[in-house]
């Protein structure tokens, strides 16, 4: 029981934290002292407080849309393992609905930034679908590879190794599977190079630019929702890792450990380099495809290969 | 006709300007193809007289004509059919005084439109609009920009200026004191207020200490310097480039704190003032530069070099935003996006000054991406640090001078003066008539950013839309410089 609480508070503020260290190394690396790690805490906290302010020309929806997006992104985190899978849901193929129920998420959330009418907002929805749909045929390509290899159609794929294949081929599948998802992070959770979380240019931005409109607690919901869609796929970077022997106080120690980690080195990296163009940020997400695909075949061969 | 060739802060009297028919003008203009600096109305009793100041870069001269409108005439033939870089400047008289260049190709408002404006519209089922502003995310000014995109990519970009208009060359005529030339544009404080001091003074025939005047071209260049950096981690920070970015911003702090510990201001406020300088640089004071710029310079360097060695950096910048030398030249583009673009004007060196001419000016060729701007910024502030540490040195030898030397005179009666100073964006123009009394009848500013406006428009066609923040930090013009 009391593994289970731990479970949820983790899914539910880990994201705050790991926000909090993101932008501590990158203070760290310009110089600065920087915020304390649990200021998205409190900016949260504040936010939820504040009213909402509705433009005169938006529909229901687009008072609807954060709450279905927190609530995607609060279910899909039942899916993913390590924080949910003995939590609900272990049925096979559980992974398509995690994919969909994020999908409606990520549905709604451009029908709100469409329903503002607001030229920036639908700027940032197209560039928001397209990358999303070069994305998902990846998600679900190295997904897919992993149930193949291990024999077993859940996410419970990503921690058992069960499979007789040779180890130096299980490694190679691990560390380019942790490469895609890390790139999924980046592209998914508008990071550099993909996005810059902390502009305030409107015509640069695709995440952001979509929440233009929102505010008060709608905002802290999608901003909440956002953190959890981050430490989610952070969860299954972590159950390629943690080996599914050990007791589960160690695998929660070992996921927070990997969690600050995965933090840590995309704040590194948001401080070593510069954004992308944004014609060539689709050139980046074709990298994670195309890993997934070197995952694939590698899968492949040795699976139904000779 | 004949053109009157003065140079710059050299007072001409109003009667040696001749007064030649407009058409005449035009053909003289069309063959000599002189940069146009001036080109502005004086209101008289019979009609208005338009004033046409054109700089010959190579000889360092300024040609002065003028010509008369009577109250019936209401048009004439434009020069922009012409030549194109006069284009700004009708707008800017038609608006003024409601005569029309007729065959004009964008006779638009260019600072009053408060009830209609037509923008320039594209049709087809791909074609989408964005606005942005007047007001922006971001503590910044007021502009309207409306660019014509196929999905990211934009065909045409409008920028429609004047929400900033304050009327401060009516408010200059009223009463002109140095605190209303330091407020005509905030980043450029120093040189609005160097042109303004030495219009009034060569108007007034004032006398200037070597000293003041050596001070005063130190708070020039260190203004340019710290407004450099200060671009270079803005263009680092829209890059979402995080090292250049906080770095670039601490340095700019230190050159801006040095400014504060000589005038009491970080932006040079109160520092000049007409007849001289109301700060001195002692010895003490001048050794403290020399260390601080000796660090700056250090600091400035090992980034830059960190910066432009990482490959994303490189991957933004060049190729981004490219004015070409053709459209440069044709757009009248000044100071540092023309430099930028390949066009090597640069009013210190041109225009003969006693204290630049020893000065070695080493030009570089530059292709007019944001990249030739980033890098002509870092050439510009290695250079402005080499000048402020000679001219350190060469105060040691007015050290006994006065800052102040000469009292307050009263402005030569009719008369005209032309005053140009290099800013850190480019030149910088004041000029200013007086009537029979001594009193300013008219006063006309030209900052850099008027004719620069349009090649960022120029620089963003057929880029990605998402690339625009970054070219207009590139070139980051002023909204009220232009507005005035």
């Amino acid at each position: 029981m009391i593994i289970k609480i731990v479970k949820m508070l983790l899914l539910l503020l880990m994201p705050f934290i790991m926000l909090g260290i993101i932008k501590k190394t990158k203070a760290f690396w310009s110089g600065r002292k920087g915020i304390s790690i649990f200021q998205p805490i409190y900016d949260f906290s504040k936010l939820l407080k504040k009213e909402p302010v509705y433009s005169e020309t938006t529909s229901f929806i687009f008072k609807l849309a954060p709450s279905i997006i927190l609530t995607s992104a609060i279910f899909s985190g039942f899916f993913v393992p390590i924080i949910g899978i003995e939590f609900l849901i272990n049925i096979d193929f559980s992974f398509v609905i995690f994919a969909y129920i994020l999908g409606i998420g990520k549905f709604f959330a451009l029908l709100s930034a469409m329903d503002t009418g607001s030229s920036f907002e639908g700027m940032g929805a197209s560039r928001e679908a397209c990358f999303t749909t070069l994305v998902e045929p990846g998600f679900f390509i190295i997904t897919a590879s992993l149930c193949a290899m291990n024999h077993i159609n859940t996410f419970e794929s990503f921690r058992q190794f069960v499979t007789d294949l040779p180890l130096i081929t299980k490694i190679c599948v691990i560390v380019l599977a942790i490469t895609a998802l890390f790139i999924m992070i980046l592209i998914e959770c508008s990071r550099i190079p993909t996005d810059d979380p902390a502009t305030h240019l409107e015509l640069t931005m695709i995440h952001e630019v979509m929440i233009l409109d929102n505010s008060g607690c709608d905002l802290a919901f999608i901003m909440w929702a956002s953190g959890i869609k981050m430490l989610i796929i952070s969860t299954l970077i972590a159950s390629l890792i943690i080996p599914a022997v050990i007791p589960q106080y160690l695998t929660i120690l070992l996921y927070i450990l990997i969690l600050i980690i995965i933090s840590v080195i995309i704040g590194t990296i948001e401080s070593g380099m510069a954004r992308l163009r944004m014609s060539h940020v689709y050139e980046f997400v074709f990298v994670m495809v195309a890993i997934a695909l070197i995952i694939l075949a590698l899968v492949t061969m040795k699976v139904f290969g000779t | 006709m004949n053109w009157l060739i003065t140079e710059n802060r050299q007072r001409i009297n109003l009667k040696d300007i001749e007064i030649a028919e407009i058409d005449e003008i035009r053909k003289e203009a069309t063959k000599i193809n002189k940069r146009p600096i001036g080109f502005f109305g004086l209101r008289l009793d019979s009609g208005i007289r338009l004033f046409i100041i054109l700089a010959d870069d190579e000889e360092g001269k300024l040609y002065v004509t003028s010509s008369i409108f009577n109250k019936e005439d209401r048009e004439y033939e434009s020069f922009t059919q012409y030549m194109e870089k006069y284009h700004i400047f009708e707008r800017e008289f038609y608006e003024e005084f409601k005569i029309e260049p007729k065959n004009h190709p964008w006779l638009k408002p260019l600072r009053e439109h408060r009830e209609e404006y037509n923008f320039f519209e594209m049709q087809g089922d791909e074609i989408h609009q964005v606005a942005v502003g007047p007001i922006h995310a971001g503590v910044i000014e007021p502009g309207h920009f409306r660019f014509m995109c196929n999905g990211e990519k934009i065909y045409n970009l409008e920028i429609q200026l004047g929400w900033q208009n304050r009327g401060i060359e009516e408010l200059f005529k009223k009463k002109h004191s140095n605190q209303l030339a330091e407020s005509i544009c905030g980043d450029s404080v120093i040189a609005h207020n160097l042109a303004y001091s030495n219009l009034i003074e060569t108007l007034s025939d004032r006398k200037i200490s070597n000293k003041s005047q050596i001070i005063r071209l130190i708070a020039l260049e260190m203004e340019r310097s710290a407004i450099h950096i200060g671009d270079l981690g803005a263009i680092a920070g829209d890059i979402g480039y995080l090292m250049g970015a906080s770095v670039f911003g601490a340095i700019r702090t230190l050159v801006i704190n040095t400014m504060l510990e000589i005038s009491g201001s970080r932006f040079g406020r109160g520092l000049i003032v007409t007849g001289g300088v109301n700060f001195d640089i002692d010895k003490e004071m001048g050794e403290k530069i020399n260390t601080v710029l000796d660090k700056v310079s250090k600091d400035v360097e090992r980034t830059m070099k960190t910066m432009l060695e990482a490959p994303t950096v490189i991957s933004r910048l060049e190729k981004t935003g490219t004015v070409s030398e053709e459209n440069a030249e044709k757009l009248g583009l000044v100071g540092m996006a023309a430099r930028a673009s390949g066009i090597n004007i640069d009013t210190r060196f041109d225009f003969k000054d006693k204290w630049y001419k020893d000065i070695e000016n080493k030009t570089t060729k530059f292709d007019g991406d944001v990249y030739s701007r980033t890098r002509l910024r870092y050439k510009e502030i290695k250079q402005s640090i080499y000048i402020i540490k000679k001219f350190i040195k060469l105060l040691q030898n007015y050290e006994k001078e006065d800052l102040i030397e000469d009292n307050e005179k009263k402005l030569i009666p009719e008369s005209m003066a032309i005053s140009i100073t290099e800013g850190w964006r480019g030149e910088v123009v004041h000029i200013a008539i007086t009537d029979k009394n001594g009193e300013i009848i008219r006063y006309k500013i030209k900052d850099p950013s008027f004719n620069n406006w349009y090649a960022l428009a120029m620089a963003v066609r057929n880029n990605g839309i998402s690339d625009f923040p970054l070219c207009n930090k590139s070139f980051n013009l002023s909204y009220c410089g232009n507005d005035l």
